[in-house]
């Protein structure tokens, strides 16, 4: 899964601003490239530090904001604040196939480590997905090859 | 019969379509219709005990069915019906583990000697039993290898292995603190292990006095958990870094230096960049010197070392925020760090997700290294004069210009009677000091760069023009064994 240009400092700061409570969004791209973020609001009852939820009409407002920018909806990021970025028995229970979830871990409100998880069809477990980024452009590396 | 419209993610198991007619004339009976004929979506609409998931909607029209009369709820052929997905999740209660085999117990010594960990919550008795029971290879016991030995030895690092095969040189011991004065000459592993064993007898420490090799690596790494990468060169960098990640994603605790600049990161682990995702290709042979070429700040590999033994000791610990995914590189003449951020690479050619480097390569062909050929006997007498001719010519009065085309600092150190300094780089502005039709002898180090000097000359139109074989060093060694080598 590809996250391009702007897409993980999003996820990262949309995490720290919320911090210390979950924050959520929607993931819209096309083919495992993640071109854009949503924001949405966590609409949870049961306490916005351990949990989140995306209720019916954000999730539509999600959808037609995926087709509006040109893409189709990929999935849902989420984030752990002080808990390390790896889904709960929680979030297995809640999640949807073939959506992409990618986590944030959140510590003492900095955003650090990022994965993205895959609910296997059986509903057994998440499987882990790769999270791919861009590097620095090999010419400016060129120069730092020591 | 109703249209359901259905959600992206259960898309894939409707062969595709957003919208489904189904029969029925309740919800109930639409849903039970849309699974029959869609039986991939059972497992995903309803649980165990046939209910519908708690995050799974209902609507009909605009209206959630729970509003209405639940899955009892009327449907006509006019209307539609919606699944709409709550999304929902939270967070986790375990931890990341570091070292996770069964831990020794500690010693009481072990436990005076490691008081000053033992009473932070981070480390912990539990944190210092996950240092015993850990097995650290550092590959090199050098610049870089001598102060992260000397530091995972004191922390308690249960076993250290060190690859070397290298001898103590002079040379080595104004940064490379595992070795003393009394060293030089020793094999580098001996005085390492005397050194580290006094510092502290608790660790095992295993030596393996081999060049690290394709055909090696992969059995040395075996019983490691951690791979300290403290190497000078490109082939055996390449090598530690994919010997890493074909061993299953050990770690590689990753710093290199060059003058007054050091970098570190970690490198090969499950998730993060390797450090092929950065580099897929070694630069071209000769662009980048090496520390003997270039020289090192002495103490630039105590800093670099240090935080390759700091992050040996996180990852074995599994606290912090590990350099994973970062890579950090210092500045000691500006004294500052920066931080550039890396992503696996999903076409690196070893950890990605189609690899095409699935062992062992031969890394000094990959790097563009050569086997040195072997030293010609016979010296071209046309390009090339050697010292003791020199000398000898210079006895018997003969009218030679030597030229030395090193830098200032390094004619400070040493230089050859009479002659001339002009560094390679002045060559082109300053040639014309010079007699093309007098006979020149140019001089380096060691006559890589006045081969290159004489070669200008010669493209300008210089007549008899003659590198000195071996440079300073050959005529320090034949010639004047009074003057100092470098």
């Amino acid at each position: 899964m590809t996250m391009t240009g702007g897409v993980e400092a999003a996820i990262r700061r949309h995490g720290a601003e919320t911090y210390p409570h979950e924050c959520c969004g929607a993931l819209v791209g096309q083919s495992g490239r993640v071109t854009d973020v949503v924001a949405l609001p966590n609409t949870t009852e049961e306490g916005p530090r351990r949990r989140f939820l995306v209720r019916p009409s954000d999730y539509r407002e999600a959808e037609r904001r995926a087709s509006e920018l040109g893409g189709e909806l990929l999935g849902f990021y989420h984030s752990h604040p002080d808990h390390p970025a790896r889904p709960s028995q929680y979030d297995l229970d809640h999640a949807w196939p073939t959506f992409a979830y990618i986590i944030v871990s959140v510590v003492n409100g900095q955003a650090s480590d990022m994965t993205v998880w895959f609910l296997k069809d059986d509903r057994s477990t998440f499987e882990e997905g790769r999270l791919h980024g861009e590097n620095p452009h090999p010419d400016t590396a060129q120069a730092l090859h020591r | 019969m109703a249209k359901i419209l259905i959600p992206t993610p259960l898309r894939p198991y409707t062969d595709k379509q957003d919208a489904v007619d189904a029969s029925g004339a309740t919800v109930a009976e639409l849903l039970a219709d849309l699974t029959k004929k869609h039986s991939g979506l059972k497992n995903h609409l309803y649980n165990e005990q046939g209910k519908l998931r708690s995050f799974v909607n209902i609507y009909v029209n605009d209206e959630d069915i729970r509003y209405l009369q639940k899955e009892q709820t009327p449907v006509g052929a006019a209307d539609t019906v919606s699944i709409i997905p709550s999304v929902a999740g939270g967070a986790p209660t375990e931890v990341a583990s570091g070292v996770t085999r069964t831990l020794p117990e500690l010693t009481n010594d072990e436990i005076k000697r490691y008081s000053r960990h033992l009473i932070m919550p981070e480390v912990g008795v539990e944190g210092q039993r996950k240092l015993k029971a850990a097995k650290v290879l550092c590959i090199g016991a050098g610049g870089l290898g001598s102060p992260v030995a000397m530091y995972l030895a004191a922390a308690g690092v249960g076993t250290l292995g060190l690859v070397d095969f290298d001898v103590v040189d002079f040379s080595n011991l104004q940064r490379q603190i595992l070795h003393g004065t009394p060293d030089v000459g020793r094999p580098k592993l001996e005085s390492a292990k005397t050194k580290l064993q006094a510092l502290n007898p608790e660790v095992e420490i295993r030596t393996y006095e081999v060049a690290l090799s394709s055909q090696n690596a992969l059995q040395l790494f075996e019983p490691y958990d951690v791979i300290v990468d403290g190497t000078d060169n490109f082939p055996t960098r390449y090598l530690v870094n994919d010997a890493c990640v074909l061993s299953g994603n050990k770690p590689n605790a990753y710093g290199s230096i060059f003058r007054f600049e050091g970098q570190a990161s970690v490198f090969a682990t499950k998730d993060g960049p390797c450090y092929r995702c950065l580099y897929p290709e070694p630069p071209p042979p000769g662009l980048v010197p090496s520390c003997a070429e270039g020289g090192v700040l002495g103490v630039l590999p105590g800093m670099i070392g240090i935080i390759q033994a700091t992050e040996t000791v996180k990852l074995i610990m599994g606290i912090g925020e590990p350099l994973i995914g970062r890579f950090l590189i210092y500045d000691a003449l500006r004294m500052r760090f920066r931080e550039l951020k890396l992503r696996k690479d999903p076409d690196c050619p070893v950890c990605g997700t189609h690899p095409t480097v699935k062992q062992l390569i031969d890394y000094e062909q990959f790097c563009g290294i050569r086997p040195a050929a072997p030293e010609p006997v016979a010296v071209n007498s046309a390009t090339e004069i050697t010292a003791v001719e020199l000398k000898r010519r210079l006895d018997r009065g003969d009218t030679v210009k030597i030229v030395d085309v090193r830098e200032p600092n390094e004619y400070q150190i040493n230089r050859i009677p009479g002659s001339q300094l002009i560094p390679l780089g002045d060559i082109p502005k300053r040639y014309e000091e010079l007699d093309p039709n007098e006979e020149i002898v140019v001089q380096c180090k060691s006559g890589v760069r006045s081969g290159k000097a004489a070669d200008f000359l010669r493209s300008v139109g210089f007549k008899r023009v003659l590198n000195l074989k071996g440079g300073i060093l050959d005529w320090v060694d034949k010639v004047d064994p009074s003057q100092p080598k470098y």
